[in-house]
């Protein structure tokens, strides 16, 4: 939907829950350098949820939807899991897929949106738990990188399937005992950035969601390179701080100490060539125009 | 023809669709009462009839008109806001006409404010918290619209009124068919020829709270 669509019936605008106002006031649509920087200033496109307390999960949305550089015209898909209970809650063309089938709901709507409006930008963000992604829905995920579909893949990695009790998952770690797993996850965490990277992703990143400017970057280069080249992953840590143990305000200091140099979250980075080629051009392009907007600035 | 009518509820925690009862849609011209196809001006007589008699009679536009889509949109909104208007002048002291919106179709969780807005998903919160015992649904999407009928009659006895643009829905107990500009106008001249002629059912035990 054209975002000069999104205007409330005059007669009608004073019956209208405020936050649909806001919306249409102060949501940051249409901004090109929005980011998450705007959380606070502007309306954020995501209502109250009803994650647990300091869930990080509920950062890592805020963040990335802040991020997304085209949310008018982006459809996200989720799966089943937490994530699936704040999608009612965003602002943002959203579809809910059944469990693990996200990458295939996305690559034939990534198609038909192409053929739909082949003049017009549309990107296609799934997002999804790692039970979703690795798990029940490897094959989906796998095979829509084979293909070489043109959309980002985001996993909210928290190493274990959260919101059923706390069964073991592919990308819980080694030893692991969950409330649901007693006798401890018996085998490896499932490498799945580098097999990202061997299916053809082009850029593929492993980090915590602590730090939103990094988050922010991320959102970004991936969202962009999926655009113009190919399938893109990001696997985010959002530990469920219920199953592992920890209160509210611990989140965070856990994804500190997840993401230190010798942890399994510290930041890991792969871009193909031609991803390089084209993050360079989109900074080259961007500092032209942050230039041409401080000559402007001045001359006013 | 169906012996079945589409009467206020409750009905019972799942009520069949009307139209595996048999209820059939009106043809164009005309609208149906509780099942039974009917003239539009007898549905025009009976509707007006059915918010001067409620305590809470309330208009729910939803997203067709909610939202400025083109210069039809914003007309039928305008029309709405006059029969909303046209309500708190013909109603009776005691009486609370209500304009509350569905702006959209996704579940309102944790918690929806059933004084703000209506959801399609949960419509009989809304319909209970105030109380609402005479309803007319405008602007919804057929399916949505369904949905919050059924629910309605399963669950409360408030009168449901659909003011729909395609072809009426069975699953109220009236409603028009291709509605316009001109047919909520009309709805609106018989809420105020019908003004004082009937009497409201302020002190009845029956209300839109059911459970």
């Amino acid at each position: 939907m054209s975002k000069e669509k999104i205007k409330i019936s005059e007669a009608l605008y004073d019956i209208m829950p405020s936050d649909y106002q806001d919306l249409v006031k102060s949501a940051t649509y249409g901004k090109e350098d929005r980011g998450w920087k705007d959380i606070g200033n502007n309306k954020e496109l995501i209502e109250q949820h009803s994650l647990c307390a300091g869930c990080p999960e509920s950062m890592a949305f805020r963040y990335i939807l802040a991020s997304l550089p085209n949310p008018e015209d982006t459809v996200m898909v989720g799966s089943t899991g937490c994530t699936s209970l704040v999608f009612p809650m965003v602002a943002v063309h959203n579809i809910h897929s059944l469990f693990g089938n996200q990458n295939a709901i996305a690559s034939g709507l990534k198609r038909a949106l192409s053929v739909r409006f082949p003049d017009r930008t549309k990107d296609v963000v799934v997002l999804a738990g790692d039970g979703a992604t690795v798990d029940i829905g490897l094959d989906m995920t796998l095979q829509a990188w084979f293909r070489q579909e043109k959309f980002t893949t985001i996993c909210f990695d928290n190493e274990l399937y959260a919101n059923t009790g706390g069964q073991e998952s592919g990308l819980m770690q080694k030893g692991f005992v969950a409330k649901m797993a007693p006798v401890g996850k018996l085998f490896d965490k499932v490498r799945l950035p580098e097999i990202a990277r061997e299916s053809g992703c082009h850029y593929v990143v492993n980090c915590t969601v602590s730090k939103p400017s990094l988050v922010e970057k991320v959102i970004r280069n991936a969202v962009h390179i999926a655009r113009e080249i190919g399938p893109t992953y990001l696997q985010l840590y959002t530990p469920c701080i219920l199953e592992i143990g920890k209160n509210s305000m611990e989140g965070l200091q856990e994804m500190r100490d997840s993401e230190k140099p010798t942890e399994r979250f510290a930041y890991k980075e792969y871009v193909s060539e031609p991803a390089k080629q084209l993050l360079a051009e989109l900074a080259a392009k961007d500092k032209e125009r942050k230039a041409a907007a401080k000559q402007l600035a001045g001359k006013a | 023809m169906s012996q079945y009518r589409v009467l206020p509820g409750p009905e019972h925690f799942l009520p069949p669709a009307a139209a595996s009862m048999g209820i059939q849609l009106p043809n164009p011209g005309e609208a149906h009462i509780n099942g039974v196809i009917t003239s539009e001006e007898k549905a025009y007589e009976e509707a007006a009839k059915q918010f001067l008699m409620a305590k809470v009679p309330t208009l729910f536009p939803g997203p067709l008109i909610l939202w400025a889509w083109n210069e039809k949109a914003a007309k039928k909104a305008t029309a709405i806001r006059h029969l909303y208007n046209t309500l708190k002048e013909c109603v009776q002291p005691g009486q609370k006409p209500m304009l509350i919106p569905m702006p959209d179709y996704r579940p309102k969780y944790p918690k929806i404010n059933p004084e703000v807005e209506i959801n399609p998903n949960h419509p009989n919160l809304t319909i209970w918290h105030n109380k609402i015992d005479c309803c007319m649904f405008i602007g919804v999407h057929c399916h949505q619209a369904n949905l919050s009928l059924k629910i309605i009659r399963g669950g409360t006895s408030c009168y449901t009124i659909a003011m729909c643009a395609q072809a009426g829905h069975e699953d109220a107990m009236l409603s028009f068919r291709d509605a316009s500009v001109e047919k909520i106008m009309t709805l609106a001249d018989w809420v105020r020829k019908l003004k004082g002629t009937v009497q409201p059912r302020l002190t009845s035990a029956k209300s839109g709270a059911s459970n």
